[in-house]
């Protein structure tokens, strides 16, 4: 061919591709998005699932997470709201400046930079009595914001689990916060003292089990000192007043007078 | 037919992508502290080269010259999209442990290297086998540098412990820098040069002579 190289040939070639790619990803896309919209929603409920340690209760994934119930709580006031859960989105809370708030850099200490005016967290019932509470937290561990979910039960001290469920922290160092045999760490350690101070945290090495604050202590993952500090910021904020303490504190109350 | 067993089987030993036309070193560093995710990054560049390959050398006779990179790039970079979303539908857990590498595959030398030097001058079929062995190539790269980095580093192949770990009550001390991208560095130098002195042909001639050292100064006792 002569004119392979002509102006017009060119042009033909280049929309002509591109029109062919464009039509076979965008179908493959449309295809694939149902399917890709579950993974990620699968994947948010094992992950919630896991944090409470439900599965063993309830059989499956599934079940465990029909028997959960969602709510929206104003974190400012520390209440339920009757907001619906189905169409929130943490990421559109936080384009919207009036539903959230700038952290100044004192308060920010999981330099998370903005935080959300309202939540959504997972309770999960009994028997008619609160067994559960189930609470997304976030913080800058070494590369990125780390995603999860800390499981607190009923007595609102005891951590039941703590599941991240995204995060960018280095394979093998940081990245062992998804190790399992990490994670049965925090099983039944208390966050608040009697007078409401938060000392949950991961320590540098090991937690030296006869001293008095092991039950606050978490082992640190050795060769991730960022991610260990992270992850003690991150519940050290989420935990405080600015983050959920108002709501345990309401729902202790409610628990007592209910 | 020789030829083809040749095409495909030379860019593992003899013409290999990553040790001798020293491409694709990126990816080879970053995705293979944990072997499982390895092989999942060598079955996607594997099939996206192959894939490539094959469509480009369909349409090398009426591409024009001036724009036939842009081409390839984008041919390369959807069949990249479409590995992409396969894997975020059908092996969600693994799409995010790779995340941004499996898009990085469109920067990968490899692929772009393969279709211009080979895709842009030979027929499909050819350039499938081409293509394929390519991806053999790195991939053989990679699962050798993944399992020594799994093993070394944490004591596991494929997730399963091997060897006991200290802190769980065996005898291994992990070692963490082979879960830094670095060590990567060390294995494949090791590789490349393991195959150069069985494949002695591979070796370059040498750019500059090194000069002996000027012959000591001979010291004139003054006593």
């Amino acid at each position: 061919m002569q004119n392979k190289d002509s102006i017009k040939n060119t042009l033909i070639i280049g929309i002509g591709l591109c029109l062919v790619c464009a039509a076979v990803i965008s179908t493959i896309a449309v295809g694939l998005k149902e399917l890709q919209k579950n993974n990620a929603i699968l994947d948010q409920q094992k992950k919630i699932v896991a944090a409470a340690d439900l599965k063993g209760f309830y059989g499956s994934t599934e079940v465990a997470f029909d028997s959960i119930e969602e709510k929206i709580i104003d974190i400012e006031e520390g209440l339920i709201t009757k907001d619906s859960t189905e169409k929130y989105d943490l990421s559109k809370e936080l384009r919207d400046p009036s539903r959230h708030i700038v952290l100044s850099s004192i308060e920010d200490i999981a330099t998370i930079k903005k935080r959300e005016n309202f939540s959504k967290i997972f309770l999960e019932y009994r028997e008619g009595q609160l067994n559960t509470v189930i609470l997304p937290v976030r913080g800058y561990g070494l590369w990125g914001i780390l995603y999860g979910y800390l499981a607190i039960s009923s007595d609102l001290n005891t951590i039941v689990g703590l599941e991240f469920y995204e995060h960018k922290e280095t394979p093998g160092l940081g990245a062992e916060v998804d190790n399992p045999k990490w994670k049965a760490l925090w099983r039944g350690k208390k966050i608040y003292d009697e007078n409401g101070e938060i000392l949950i945290k991961v320590v540098k090495g090991k937690v030296d089990n006869s001293s008095d604050m092991s039950t606050y202590e978490v082992d640190g993952l050795s060769g991730a000192t960022l991610t260990s500090n992270g992850v003690s910021n991150l519940l050290a904020y989420w935990l405080s007043d600015s983050g959920f303490k108002k709501f345990l504190n309401n729902l202790k109350q409610e628990n007592i007078n209910g | 037919m020789a030829k083809t067993s040749e095409v495909l089987l030379s860019p593992i030993f003899k013409d290999n992508p990553i040790a001798l036309q020293v491409l694709g070193i990126c990816s080879a560093l970053a995705v293979t502290s944990k072997l499982y995710p390895t092989l999942i990054m060598c079955v996607a560049l594997t099939a996206t080269i192959t894939l490539s390959n094959f469509f480009i050398s369909l349409i090398r006779n009426i591409v024009p010259s001036n724009i036939r990179i842009i081409v390839q790039m984008t041919i390369i970079s959807s069949l990249v999209i479409i590995v992409d979303q396969l894997l975020k539908a059908y092996d969600y857990e693994t799409s995010k442990t790779l995340s941004v590498f499996v898009g990085l595959i469109i920067t990968n030398c490899i692929v772009m290297g393969r279709a211009e030097a080979y895709a842009m001058q030979n027929g499909p079929y050819m350039s499938m086998v081409d293509g394929f062995g390519n991806g053999l190539g790195y991939s053989i790269i990679l699962i050798i540098v993944g399992s020594i980095r799994e093993l070394i580093g944490s004591g596991q192949l494929l997730g399963v412990q091997i060897l006991p770990l200290v802190s769980e009550g065996g005898w291994y001390v992990s070692n963490n820098f082979f879960l830094l991208p670095p060590s990567s560095f060390l294995i494949i130098g090791l590789f490349i040069w393991f195959l150069r002195s069985w494949k002695t042909e591979q070796v370059e001639p040498a750019e500059f002579k090194m000069s002996k050292n000027a012959p000591k100064e001979i010291k004139i006792d003054h006593a």
